[in-house]
């Protein structure tokens, strides 16, 4: 699969790994749950790590584990669900976190510039040919009116 | 009145732009119905009864002539040759083309007006005094600040997908005259003992289903802490406010459950974060001070003497002085008040012709600005006395000058039945019934100070629950009911009407409204106004003789 990450298409390297799931090699994604269930085994795990957040899981929660974690994607259940977009604020604005965050699920290509100034700065999406409108639409604004994370 | 700059004018661009983009896509099939309709709510388009329906933000209900012009041509252009004010002073169309929408969007645009976030769950027009600025009883002028909010609110990236909708209303005056008790967030410009102009916020207010009062979380916030202290608010309210039921999903109700203790417990520890780094300058406030400058005033104004000779000359004249203009800090001017409450016309509407006029009386004379009350009438804030009679003769033929202001018949009213989807009752025809039963001037005004209110449904979008009388239309059996409450008030002395008993029957509604006031009239005391007289006897008078034949 395709993403888009700063602004140009790459492949996702990223292994999604299921709750009841076993831990396989490289970069693996699991959840909050998951996370504080085996972090252990996580921290120590060879490749990469990283977090599937849910709209309403906590991000003070997590926060001094952020420098074990290298991607965390935003799942959207619902595109109204604005949770998501504090989140971001958040992760990067409180917790100074530095590494990728990714719109994940059924947020649309219509919102991706709010989602790029709130810090997110990669986007999975299931139908290849949004990912020509997303970059189109990162730039749907040149002027903006408030401090935001970008 | 604020001019746009570069920036401004190149965003509301840009989001026309969006917009034609995202309706087109919903035209191809590649936004699915849920979809486009947040992505429409969010620029003004509703979809109602009959067409979609327009709703333009007045940003604090500042328009100048070249924009009320603008408003005509869309009303001729594109409508049926008029528009609705709303409470929230902004401006509806009610019979526009959905694939039209981005090009009268593009129209607005070249005005420096547009819909951004008049509806959808986001934060909306910010609305304030419409007296601000001239207001004998102002602390300091809120318009420079709703500027600024407007400014902060529109596209914020972080709460356009919030819980609900969320309002903002800002006072700089003695009296609340922008109903700020009853917003998600209300403030009010006070000043400390050092003479510093701060903010008195309330959080949690609302009107709707379940109306509430705000409550007082920060009696005194420094000017310069302004936006970050609301950005804390914003971000609680985002992260915890409800989102599993729509009804509970408003901040009042987050308030109401969380306990304003805790509540401020957490909105103080998210500003304990921001406030040191998001601080309003004082000359961004100074530079948006200069925005809102008081206009060349006449010093010499107070010297004509032709005014108080037609007032003592003409009778109808000086009734229409008595109701419909205010009192105004420069001596010699007055506010003037535009009925758009004339016995045929809907309450808040306004015709293309009317709009064109109102433009002109603007240019000549109230240096070319109109404002929009929340009781949906219109104002020329800056006429000088010895042009009232002129101005007031030109209303007069416009059929504006309709002396009711603040009396029984300048009723706010939804659009009910007529025009909603979503309404259980009619409640323009009942307005019209109720006007037609008071159509003695005389009998109106001995009535004096009143605000009846009147929705088709529990959403509440006129206000019903905070008016002196209160009518709430609900369906029963498929028939059109009227629920009546007395006592409510938005002013200072915030209350929410209580039930008079079981709702009545269209056909009685009226007598219901004019057996009422006549229990008033043999009840007062000298001078005591309607509400006055209510908050003093209870309802049970009113309650016996309304249900006196059940
Ligand atoms: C005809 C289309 C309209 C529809 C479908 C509509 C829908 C609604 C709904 C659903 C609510 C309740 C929201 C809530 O409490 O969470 C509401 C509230 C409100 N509406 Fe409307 N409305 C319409 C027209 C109007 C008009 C014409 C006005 C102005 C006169 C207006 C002003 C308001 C206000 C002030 C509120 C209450 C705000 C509050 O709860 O604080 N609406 N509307
Ligand atoms: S109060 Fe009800 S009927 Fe009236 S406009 Fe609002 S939603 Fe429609």
């Amino acid at each position: 699969m395709q993403i888009i990450k700063d602004t140009t298409i790459v492949n996702n390297s990223w292994k999604f790994i299921a709750d009841d799931e076993d831990l396989s090699a490289g970069d693996i994604t699991v959840s909050l749950a998951r996370w504080q269930q085996d972090r252990e085994a996580l921290i120590a795990h060879s490749g990469n790590v990283g977090l599937r957040l849910k709209s309403n899981d906590n991000v003070a929660d997590f926060a001094d584990d952020l420098a074990h974690i290298k991607l965390i994607e935003l799942n959207f259940a619902d595109f109204a669900d604005g949770r998501s977009f504090s989140q971001a604020w958040l992760l990067r604005g409180r917790f100074n976190y530095q590494d990728e965050i990714r719109a994940v699920g059924h947020y649309l290509p219509e919102q991706v510039f709010y989602l790029s100034r709130v810090g997110v700065n990669a986007y999975a999406t299931d139908k290849p040919t949004d990912l020509a409108l997303i970059m189109n639409n990162l730039n749907d604004f040149t002027v903006k009116y408030q401090a935001s994370i970008n | 009145m604020y001019q746009y700059t570069e920036n401004d004018q190149t965003l509301i661009d840009e989001r026309v732009a969006q917009f034609k983009r995202q309706t087109e896509n919903y035209f191809k099939g590649e936004l699915t119905e849920d979809e486009y309709r947040a992505l429409r709510l969010r620029n003004g388009v509703y979809i109602q009864t009959h067409a979609p329906l327009l709703r333009v933000a007045g940003p604090y209900g500042l328009l100048n002539s070249k924009q009320v012009r603008k408003l005509a041509h869309i009303a001729r252009t594109y409508d049926k040759n008029y528009c609705h004010f709303t409470t929230r002073q902004n401006i509806q169309f009610n019979w526009p083309k959905l694939e039209l929408v981005p090009e009268i969007l593009a129209e607005l645009a070249t005005v420096q007006m547009h819909a951004i976030q008049t509806s959808g769950n986001c934060m909306r027009n910010t609305t304030s005094d419409h007296l601000a600025g001239v207001a004998v009883d102002e602390i300091a002028d809120p318009r420079p600040y709703c500027e600024i909010i407007r400014q902060w609110t529109t596209l914020h990236p972080e709460f356009d997908y919030l819980p609900r909708k969320f309002k903002i209303a800002v006072s700089g005056a003695l009296n609340d005259r922008a109903a700020t008790q009853f917003h998600d967030i209300g403030l009010h410009l006070v000043k400390n003992a050092e003479g510093e102009v701060g903010f008195k916020v309330f959080v949690g207010g609302g009107l709707g289903r379940t109306p509430i009062i705000g409550l007082v979380i920060k009696p005194f916030l420094e000017q310069k802490h302004l936006l970050s202290y609301l950005e804390a608010i914003l971000r609680i309210y985002n992260l915890f406010g409800r989102r599993d039921n729509k009804y509970k999903a408003r901040i009042k109700i987050l308030v109401k459950e969380t306990g304003l203790d805790k509540f401020t417990k957490l909105v103080d520890a998210e500003w304990e974060y921001l406030r040191a780094d998001n601080e309003l300058s004082a000359e961004r406030v100074e530079a948006m001070q200069a925005h809102f400058a008081s206009p060349a005033y006449d010093v010499k104004a107070d010297s004509d003497t032709t005014f108080a000779e037609h007032k003592a000359n003409d009778k109808a004249f000086a009734t229409w002085l008595a109701h419909n203009t205010a009192e105004h800090k420069v001596p010699g001017y007055s506010a003037v008040f535009i009925s758009l409450k004339a016995p045929d016309m809907p309450p808040g509407d306004i015709t293309d012709v009317q709009l064109d006029a109102v433009a002109d009386l603007a240019d000549e004379y109230s240096f070319g600005e109109v404002r929009a009350t929340h009781r949906q009438n219109l104002i020329l804030a800056d006429v000088k006395q010895a042009d009232l009679y002129t101005v007031w003769q030109k209303l007069a033929a416009l059929q504006l000058a309709t002396p009711n202001i603040g009396t029984a018949t300048d009723m706010i009213c939804c659009p009910g039945l007529d025009f909603c989807s979503l309404a259980n009752a009619g409640s323009i025809g009942v307005a019209k019934e109720i006007n037609e039963a008071l159509d003695d001037l005389d009998y109106i005004h001995d009535i004096g100070d009143l605000k009846i209110n009147m929705s088709g449904c529990m959403n509440g979008c006129a206000h019903q629950s905070v008016g002196h009388i209160g009518i709430l239309g609900v369906d029963k059996k498929g028939a059109e009911w009227y629920q009546i409450t007395l006592g409510g008030s938005s002013e200072n002395n915030a209350a929410i009407g209580e039930r008079l008993g079981p709702a009545v029957a269209k056909h009685e509604i009226t007598e219901a409204i004019t057996t009422i006031l006549d229990v008033y009239i043999k009840n007062r005391l000298e001078d005591e106004t309607f509400l006055a007289a209510v908050n003093r006897l209870g309802i049970t008078p009113f309650k016996e003789r309304v249900y006196a034949n059940n």
